[in-house]
């Protein structure tokens, strides 16, 4: 970088800017009560802050010293690095606030990674982290490569590195089956050759590359998250991410000013690892999906499609859509419109990418829009928070963030050549995988379309069951089904009698106990397979292991109302009795959104065990197997084949 | 800009940082006269005074500067 000028900063340009955060904070510390502050602090940490007002941010939320909040979900997060990182805690947690996440830090000695794991009495071990972020510099990696090293040769040392590095990450998991992310390698190296530089396998530009290229391999072979900083310094440029002042100065990798944005990308992958990635996008039409207004302009009017600059902006963002779309997202928009004028568009416009079909809630009308998005969330079954809602109208979105704070509201640039990136930028989807289920779900909302469509033709809920002819298909855990189970626990929240979330290590683990009942469940029926829809996890009690717990139990929204509750308890005593336990047990943990099934415990025929109250709420409910009596349902019993 | 403006900037920029709403800052200031503002924090002022006014102090200036004067006149020097 050039002497003299200024540090580029990697900006969060999705989040609106705070107009008065000096002011702001110091009354957010004025309020008498924690929980008042903590509010405040995380409606402060919804905006576009930089480098000083995340500092004081931290410390700001520091001095309410709070380790847990009505609302709020703690996680505690270890960083092992080769290189100092006591700036980017303080943005994590920030970060971490925006989505309503309590992250406690746990950072050690910079370089002492290894013994911290290694020893099983390091202060590492006693934080018990949930999750491990690896920090590491790719210089440690590429020390020993000679630049005359041949390929085979820089191949072989990368292996063994990669090999070093496994066995960090099994140590880290062997942690209460801690969820393990690791960085991706910066590369901070000068050119040597310049252009011929890749063809020198030694190269250190060379050997960065190889290296994060094996990296993926390994992380995506042992299920280890990614946190890509190598691919955000190509985005915003290398000087953006890396100073080499800094590093000379204290041996700072990540530059400081751009912890505020890796802060995000570390917490964005804690939300998605407990569910709670946006789930829908809500787009509004006019000027979003297309240029000008419809009701304005008509057909012929409005600028779409390829022959206009402006035209493929728009479409470009269609194009994205539809890929978020493939990728598991749930499109719907909510426009005020004419609802006959604003479908017309997606049936008769030749250039339009989206079609009327990809579009799950179509709300076009002249209602206050933030109602609308409450009847979105209502017609998709999820919740309000689970919607990221795109328009380019400040006015709407300024409405939007006013009444439903829970919606996340990217700031769309001026300019819609720049939508695109603005919504991916801000990460709102970010993934920790991509199932099955999640390529079928788009498919799936149609087929519930068509299921609704039967229910409405039917003459009674018990003819339009019957009429479905589903099938369970029931059995254990399988390692087939693994990652879907896991996203399944960890992104349920109405059902979710718990909600408890679970690392796909502790998942794996709970599998290979055999005292440890799993149970998953696939909806199939006539319109279609509704693919694997349950789990339950049961665990004998420490005071009886005849008693089995059922410490968690989820179910998709999608099928609620078919009965399977019923039939899957009725699976779980069958299954409890072939192991000769003599009871269940089992606790209802209220949230702010598993209201729904309050009362699912007692209208299985379990009864309320008294107990002092617990600060969480939670109901403990029991039932003697012998007192069970086996619910009819429309729903036919098959076991799954062993995989 | 003259010494004084960029001084209440500085002030402002440490009270951010240290969130101390009492910290006052004079040419004469050093480091150590100010509670927590330790060599993590003195390298947090210079990212913000350098995110602030746009200018990149040299690495020898920056493990040399001798109070907050000279950060004032360094700056001063940048701007020019």
């Amino acid at each position: 970088m050039l002497q003299g000028a200024s540090p580029r900063s990697p900006t969060m340009s999705w989040l609106p800017i705070a107009p008065n955060f000096r002011d702001d904070l110091r009354a957010a510390l004025d309020q008498a009560k924690p929980s008042d502050a903590l509010e405040r602090l995380a409606a402060l940490a919804a905006h576009r802050l930089g480098f000083l007002e995340t500092v004081q941010l931290d410390r700001a939320l520091a001095r309410l010293d709070l380790k847990e909040a009505p609302g709020f979900q703690p996680v505690r997060l270890a960083i092992l690095a080769s290189s100092t990182v006591d700036h980017l805690p303080p943005a994590i947690r920030v970060a971490g606030l925006r989505r309503r996440l309590l992250i406690e830090v746990h950072g050690g000695a910079y370089g002492q990674y290894r013994q911290d794991l290694l020893d099983p009495a390091s202060a590492l071990r006693r934080f018990k982290p949930q999750a491990v972020l690896f920090s590491l510099s790719a210089r440690e990696a590429i020390a020993g490569i000679s630049l005359a090293a041949t390929a085979a040769e820089v191949d072989s040392a990368i292996g063994r590195f990669i090999g070093g590095l496994r066995s960090l990450w099994r140590r880290a998991r062997e942690i209460g089956g801690a969820a393990v992310i690791q960085q991706t390698f910066m590369d901070v190296s000068e050119t040597l050759f310049g252009g011929y530089d890749r063809m020198v396998p030694g190269a250190p530009g060379s050997v960065v590359a190889r290296l994060n290229d094996r990296l993926i391999e390994a992380a995506a072979e042992d299920g280890a998250l990614v946190l890509d900083v190598a691919r955000a310094s190509q985005r915003d440029g290398i000087d953006a991410w890396f100073d080499v002042g800094r590093w000379l100065q204290g041996k700072l990798e990540i530059a400081p000013q751009a912890a505020p944005f890796y802060g995000d990308l570390a917490a964005r992958i804690l939300a998605a690892l407990r569910g709670l990635s946006k789930k829908c996008l809500v787009l509004d039409l006019d000027n979003t999906l297309w240029g000008g207004v419809i009701g304005d302009d008509g057909l012929d009017g409005i600028v779409l499609g390829e022959g206009s600059a402006a035209g493929e902006a728009h479409l470009a963002l269609q194009h994205y859509a539809k890929l978020l779309k493939e990728r598991g997202v749930i499109l719907a928009v909510c426009s005020k419109n004419d609802a006959k004028v604003a479908e017309a568009v997606f049936r008769d416009h030749p250039e339009m990418v989206l079609r009327r079909s990809d579009i799950a809630a179509f709300l076009a009308n002249w209602d206050d829009k933030a109602q609308n998005l409450k009847t979105i969330a209502a017609r998709l079954n999820i919740g309000v928070d689970s919607l990221v809602f795109v328009d380019d109208n400040p006015v709407e979105r300024a409405r939007v963030r006013q009444s439903l704070p829970m919606v996340a509201v990217p700031e769309l640039p001026e300019d819609a050549a720049h939508y695109v990136r603005c919504l991916a930028e801000a990460g709102y989807f970010e993934a920790v995988a991509f199932t099955s289920e999640d390529r079928e779900r788009a498919q799936q909302y149609a087929a519930n379309a068509e299921r609704e469509a039967l229910l409405g033709s039917a003459e009674s809920m018990d003819e339009f069951l019957r009429g479905l002819n589903m099938s369970v298909v029931c059995g254990p855990f399988t390692s087939v089904d693994h990652a879907r189970v896991v996203q399944l626990i960890n992104k349920t929240n109405q059902f979710n009698t718990t909600t408890r979330r679970y690392a796909s290590e502790e998942v794996a683990h709970i599998t290979s106990l055999p005292e440890a009942l799993t149970l998953q469940f696939r909806l199939v029926d006539r319109v279609g397979d509704n693919g694997l829809v349950s789990t339950m996890i049961l665990r004998p009690t420490p005071e009886d292991e005849d008693v089995l717990e059922i410490e968690n139990w989820v179910m998709s929204c999608r099928v609620f109302g078919r009965e399977l509750e019923y039939e899957a308890m009725n699976i779980a005593v069958e299954a409890a009795r072939e192991r000769g336990a003599r009871a269940l047990v089992a606790n209802y943990i209220p949230t702010a959104k598993n209201d729904v099934i309050k009362t699912l415990y007692p209208n299985l025929g379990f009864t309320e065990v008294n107990q002092s109250a617990p600060a969480n709420g939670a109901t403990r409910w029991l039932i003697n197997l012998a007192d069970y009596v086996e619910r009819d349902t429309h729903i036919v019993v098959q076991e799954q084949q062993d995989d | 800009m003259t010494d004084q403006e960029i001084l209440s900037k500085f002030t402002r920029i440490l009270r951010d940082l240290l969130l101390d709403d009492s910290i006052e800052l004079a040419m004469e200031t050093r480091r150590e006269d100010v509670p927590n503002w330790d060599s993590f924090n003195y390298i947090n002022f210079i990212v913000a005074v350098e995110i602030e006014f746009g200018v990149k102090f040299k690495v020898a200036d920056i493990e040399s500067f001798a109070n907050v004067g000279a950060i004032v006149k360094e700056t001063t020097k940048m701007l020019a």
